[in-house]
């Protein structure tokens, strides 16, 4: 398989807004939240402007952090990178396999029991019987939900949730791994092994973008920053450097995580 | 500003059914547009065992931990006939024998065709969760729809088959002639879900409309009566779409094998409804994720 890459080149898009009450509220409230991104196109529709001549290239290895204010646009480029959104004008071009987290419970169904969630997840990504088992064994290995994994997804703790979600986002590897930052709710004990887990896909060659607002996530991930400000790049460099720029003063690094004894896990699992 | 509306093209080579290779892009061409739409449903039939996984699901969770599961729609649907049957032979001054077979049959397939209308609206704002959290043939929601309406519609088959077997009027050999015919019905569905769906996930007033056109043309299209009794005017159904595309499954199963006039009208109003389902889907298909 060739190395994955992402090509991103002059990528705008617009989010045009049609169901709402009042024009005029939605005029006022979002030029407040979006620092007067809002207009209207020539057909007086109104529209938000998420994304902005974007253009940057990832190659093999590359670990992407992007930061930035609530609304800034990080989620909208995941989307858009992970092919949900389409570009309004320029190109967005990915080579590999690509997988986005962007939601804990994405595509899963809560009536469904984790082991179904599993299967569904598997035929989403048009693995056949074999891989869904395979997919099957690794899930429930990596994220050690025993007994849980047979029962609806609804009664899950937030924190299972997400050790599912990861395990299966991570299960099916992808070469490019899209992710908001949902994942890092997971327990100290599951955080360890998500690193490795994750360290493991990166090295492998792959490309994670990460979508964060943690300055110690984004310094012990990534080895690149993008600083998104009203939709566009403000900022593109090593993570000191436009962490320090974004945050105003040298950013911290977090503290490595402690793996608790094993029996902790077993507990919170039964 | 100036607001352009996106138009481009994205080249996805996939392997083992996954995607390898995304490339999006501003195009301006029909035929760029085109080859996206074919490559949409080229998508939905790899994903086939997902499409009906998720069909089957539709039908099974809305009945989990009940003790009869998705039979309580064929259960629904016998006391409906029943009911009706019985008041209307009453009204119409016909006997249960020559009506009640025509009732079940009508209303089981009447039932098919307004359900996939109403689901059809919903099409794509039902499935918002999905669409926003991954890249998925449009295609697929749209079969979603047809297929779990093929479910309930071998559900409600069961209420056919018991009374024909109680009134003994089993339909001949013409019986076959409604199997194209219910093909047909598949094609015009898919097409009518992609249509409905993009258009009421642009315009949330159009459900209502759409519930309201769906009661009325339960009057109108020879449901609960049958054509003869319309007397002089029934040559008027003839361009009703829902009657003739309903009379061309149901005449044959009931025995009598539509005129060709009803054939005509039921393949015109198909091929307009999918050309412009088809127009329309090359159109707005990558504006979808933004509307729902």
């Amino acid at each position: 398989m060739a190395a994955a890459s992402v090509e991103v080149s002059d990528l705008s898009v617009d989010f045009p807004l049609y169901h709402g009450t009042s024009r005029s509220l939605k005029r006022r409230m979002f030029s407040t939240v979006s620092g007067g991104r809002m207009g209207a196109d020539a057909k007086n529709r109104v529209v938000v402007q998420a994304l902005r001549d974007l253009t940057f290239s990832l190659s093999s290895g590359d670990r992407l952090g992007l930061i930035g204010q609530n609304g800034a646009g990080k989620t909208t480029l995941l989307r858009t990178l992970a092919g949900i959104y389409e570009p309004v004008t320029g190109r967005v071009h990915v080579e590999g396999t690509i997988n986005a987290l962007l939601d804990p419970s994405l595509g899963m169904n809560l009536d469904l029991t984790g082991r179904e969630n599993i299967t569904l997840r598997g035929l989403y990504n048009g693995l056949d019987e074999d891989e869904i088992k395979r997919l099957e064994a690794d899930v429930e290995s990596f994220a050690g939900l025993g007994e849980f994994m047979n029962l609806p997804i609804r009664i899950y703790s937030s924190g299972m949730m997400v050790r599912l979600g990861f395990a299966l986002a991570t299960s099916i590897r992808p070469q490019v791994l899209l992710m908001d930052e949902w994942f890092l709710a997971g327990d100290a004990m599951f955080m360890e092994k998500a690193r490795v887990r994750l360290e493991d896909m990166v090295r492998g060659s792959e490309i994670l973008v990460l979508s964060s607002h943690s300055e110690g996530v984004v310094m012990e991930w990534c080895t690149r920053v993008i600083w998104m400000d009203q939709g566009r790049i403000r900022m593109d460099g090593p993570p000191d450097i436009v962490l320090e720029a974004y945050l105003g003063r040298p950013p911290v690094r977090a503290q490595p995580v402690k793996p608790e004894p094993e029996t902790a896990i077993v507990e919170a699992a039964e | 500003m100036l607001y352009r509306p996106g138009r481009m093209t994205v080249a996805i080579t996939t392997g083992a059914g996954r995607v390898t290779s995304m490339d999006v892009r501003t195009d301006l061409s029909f035929a760029a547009r085109q080859r996206m739409a074919v490559r949409d449903f080229g998508e939905a039939i790899r994903l086939w065992p997902l499409c009906w996984k998720l069909s089957w699901l539709d039908i099974l969770l809305r009945y989990r931990g009940s003790t009869l599961g998705p039979f309580w729609l064929t259960i629904s649907t016998a006391i409906m006939v029943g009911a009706i049957g019985f008041l209307n032979s009453v009204l119409f001054g016909m006997t249960l024998r020559e009506y009640l077979p025509f009732l079940a049959l009508s209303l089981v397939l009447w039932g098919f065709i307004s359900t996939v209308i109403s689901d059809a609206c919903a099409c794509f704002t039902g499935a918002t969760a999905t669409i926003l959290a991954v890249r998925m043939p449009f295609s697929l929601q749209a079969t979603r729809i047809v297929v779990r309406n093929v479910l309930v519609l071998g559900h409600n088959i069961v209420v056919i088959v018991v009374v024909d077997l109680l009134l003994s009027s089993w339909p001949g050999g013409e019986a076959l002639l409604a199997v194209p015919a219910f093909l047909l019905w598949i094609i015009d569905g898919i097409a009518i879900a992609l249509l409905l769906g993009a258009f009421c996930s642009r315009f949330r007033d159009i459900p209502p409309i759409v519930a309201s056109v769906m009661q009325m043309a339960f009057f109108i299209s020879g449901v609960i009566y049958k054509p003869e009794q319309l007397g002089t005017s029934r040559w008027l159904l003839q361009f009703n779409p829902f009657f003739t595309i309903l009379d061309i499954v149901r005449g044959p199963l009931f025995g009598q094998i539509p005129g060709w006039s009803t054939y005509v009208s039921a393949a015109f109003f198909s091929v307009v409804l999918c050309a412009a389902s088809w127009l329309m889907f090359v159109r707005v298909r990558e504006r979808i994720s933004f509307w729902v």
